[in-house]
């Protein structure tokens, strides 16, 4: 299995990380997202650990993490799915979620059984940089994770470079100041902003995320970075009830050279997309 | 304000934490915000022009200072020497515009345009609205929809000042989430925006400079303390805790005297056990809320639990990292009482000494048959609000339990 940053590293460009939340819609589904993503060639899958407080977040992860509690998913589960799929999915999985998760599990515990579970890397958006390097970074190394950290357009030259040296992932390039899950286009500002970053000739390779959501700001994302993170957008379409066509649609656009891979994947597994559909039919979303 | 610079052993260190608390744990949209905060409040809290619009204002336009009340009804109950101080006769009706003036005036430094606050009771949020319309910049409130229910005269009130309220309606609809929505907008808006947080809560250096703020409470009390009985310090300083503000204002001098026996009084709501209760120092672990590593309320897997308490000011499942500190060291001692508790203290300092306290600091008056006074302590009560905006509650309250007036 091949480490999230030489994944990266290996296929250059066009890069698609997909969000989603783990037990939302259903607890049951997290394995077959997994599958899912892997099988319609995601590159990276960012798991969500469901949070009561998710700060960073805007509406849709919100109500998908309140959905996936109230179905009781819990650390020790998301671990426990992560190693059931393990050994059928090559595709480094990242957990994304609260520092607050993290140390209530027990910090070395916790990424000793991450580790353990098959998950490559972290990200955690409330875990400032200085912390991370006193109190985690050589946990992270003796448990092999590795991790990214988030940079705004407000983040000075210098802590990118901070966040260039102790990335061990990729770059997190927050596309606007904002939480996640805008909608809308991409300003000559945040182009400004990508083109300085991309200029700034960083080590570490950079994926762009926050508001991508369709064709025009997946293509700026592949374009000024390795490329792109999908989180709202993709669950708003699980919400919709239309996975498959959904991932269709998106993994079209995305990953066209996959296309064919895609349509084989899909349509022969009916089985697997029939067993998909009627675990997310049977929920009753509101 | 003169004495707020001198050096205190629990006051917050540079890096922001007392003893294990506080910190600023922050997603990284919000870095630059907190450490341009970070990096002047000192300097402009400290400056001379600065102290003297601030004392101006406290005195002129929030009428202070307060006064310290012996109340003889009280004291004569609880034997021993009970003085109020009267945060409730400030205006808007508590001590949150002590920190609302404070913060409007750096903010106006700080270049920002646009105020936005969290709000539980609604005092922080009408004494935002106020100073927002005295200074005329844009005020967005975040405000539990429950709140906004249980405290629909302060709503009126935001409303009346110029301010727009937002429901928050996730989670349980109170503070916590209110506090959650505000810190989402400042993410979204940071570069022109200032968060007035009103609670000694949130990353460093926010849970410092309200307390900084709030100080003029316990600098005050010094004063009027050796006025009224010819002793340099009180026995006692008691006040209710949500987040902490009045708390953090009302210790603030007496921190290192430990002859002042510092004491919380925490909403238990129906009952510490009850598992319908905000009693954080109880049922909380350390943990991080807000942006700051402090005592709350969670499961085992670090998911925040939603607190109740009928008072909405004390409906917080987490605790200022100062007084978890203070808790933690021994320097305070809480007390929990419950809603019951609370809502006989309010008919008791109605009846007995004409005045409605808010319930939130009812609470401070509820725990004091607890603490053991003795004839002779003089012990001082943080009186941090009026009641005004909770006479609904009260007498529906009084109506559904059947209480004997």
């Amino acid at each position: 299995m091949l480490s999230i940053r030489q994944t990266i590293l290996n296929k250059g460009n066009n890069i698609l990380n997909v969000y989603f939340t783990a037990g939302h819609p259903t607890l049951e589904s997290t394995e077959l997202i997994l599958k899912a993503l892997s099988e319609s060639g995601a590159d990276l899958i960012e798991l969500g650990m469901p949070y009561s407080d998710p700060l960073a977040d805007g509406p849709t992860i919100q109500q998908s993490s309140e959905i996936a509690l109230r179905n009781g998913q819990t650390i020790k589960n998301i671990f426990k799915q992560v190693n059931n799929v393990r050994s059928h999915i090559a595709v480094p999985i990242i957990l994304m979620g609260y520092l607050n998760q993290v140390l209530q599990y027990g910090a070395e515990k916790f990424l000793q059984d991450a580790q353990a579970a098959g998950i490559n890397g972290l990200i955690i958006p409330d875990l400032p940089m200085e912390i991370f390097e006193r109190d985690f970074q050589s946990l992270f190394k003796k448990y092999g994770l590795e991790i990214s950290f988030l940079i705004t357009p407000m983040t000075s030259d210098e802590r990118i470079k901070q966040a260039d040296k102790i990335s061990s992932a990729f770059i997190y390039i927050v596309s606007q100041s904002s939480i996640t899950g805008k909608k809308g286009g991409i300003s000559e500002k945040q182009i400004e902003y990508f083109t300085k970053i991309k200029s700034m000739n960083l080590k570490s390779p950079s994926l762009i995320g926050f508001g991508i959501h369709n064709r025009e700001t997946i293509d700026i994302a592949n374009h000024y970075s390795n490329g792109a993170i999908v989180g709202s957008a993709f669950i708003r379409a699980i919400e919709k009830k239309e996975i498959w066509l959904r991932l269709f649609l998106i993994l079209w656009i995305l990953c066209a050279t996959k296309l064919i891979l895609l349509l084989f994947r899909i349509f022969s597994s009916l089985k697997f997309s029939f067993q998909l559909e009627n675990t997310i039919g049977q929920l009753n979303f509101s | 304000m003169q004495n707020i610079v001198q050096d205190i052993s629990y006051n917050v260190s540079d890096s922001g934490f007392y003893g294990e608390f506080g910190g600023a744990y922050i997603p990284e949209m919000l870095y630059a915000n907190v450490e341009e905060l970070r990096r002047k409040y000192l300097i402009i809290i400290n400056e001379p022009e600065f102290q003297m619009e601030f004392n101006d204002l406290l005195r002129d336009y929030v009428g202070r200072p307060s006064p310290l009340y012996l109340a003889k009804t009280l004291s004569a109950h609880f034997g021993a020497n009970i003085y109020l101080k009267r945060e409730d006769l400030n205006h808007t009706g508590a001590h949150k515009i002590n920190n609302t003036i404070g913060q409007i005036l750096l903010a106006k430094r700080l270049g920002k345009k646009r105020i936005i606050a969290e709000t539980g009771a609604g005092q922080h949020g009408v004494a935002t609205a106020t100073v927002c319309a005295l200074m005329k910049l844009e005020c967005v409130v975040y405000m539990g929809s429950v709140d906004i229910v249980r405290q629909a005269p302060n709503v009126a009130r935001m409303q009346m000042l110029g301010a727009t309220v937002v429901p928050a309606e996730s989670g349980s609809k109170t503070l916590k989430d209110a506090t959650n929505e505000a810190i989402r907008d400042w993410i979204n808006n940071a570069e022109t925006t200032h968060y007035i947080i009103g609670s000694a809560i949130g990353p460093h250096p926010y849970p410092d400079m309200v307390t900084r703020f709030q100080s003029i409470i316990s600098e005050e009390i010094m004063w009027q303390i050796q006025e009224k009985t010819g002793k340099k310090y009180p026995d006692y300083v008691v006040a209710c805790v949500g987040g902490g503000s009045n708390a953090a204002g009302a210790f603030y001098h007496f921190l290192n005297n430990d002859k002042v026996k510092l004491i919380l009084a925490e909403a238990a709501g129906k009952g510490v056990n009850s598992g319908h209760s905000a009693a954080t120092s109880i049922l909380g672990s350390k943990g991080i809320i807000h942006g700051c590593m402090t005592l709350l309320m969670q499961t085992e897997d670090g998911q925040i639990i939603e607190p109740y308490s009928l008072s909405a000011g004390l409906d917080y499942p987490g605790i200022g990292p100062l007084h978890a500190h203070l808790i933690k060291t021994g320097r305070a001692k809480v007390y929990a009482a419950t809603d019951n508790e609370a809502m006989l203290s309010v008919i008791d300092l109605s009846r007995g000494e004409g005045i409605i306290p808010a319930l939130e600091s009812a609470h401070a008056l509820a725990i004091l048959g607890e603490i053991g006074l003795k004839k002779q302590d003089n012990v001082v009560v943080c009186l941090s609000g009026r009641g005004d905006k909770d006479l609904t509650t009260y007498l529906q309250y009084i109506e559904k339990n059947n209480i004997k007036l």
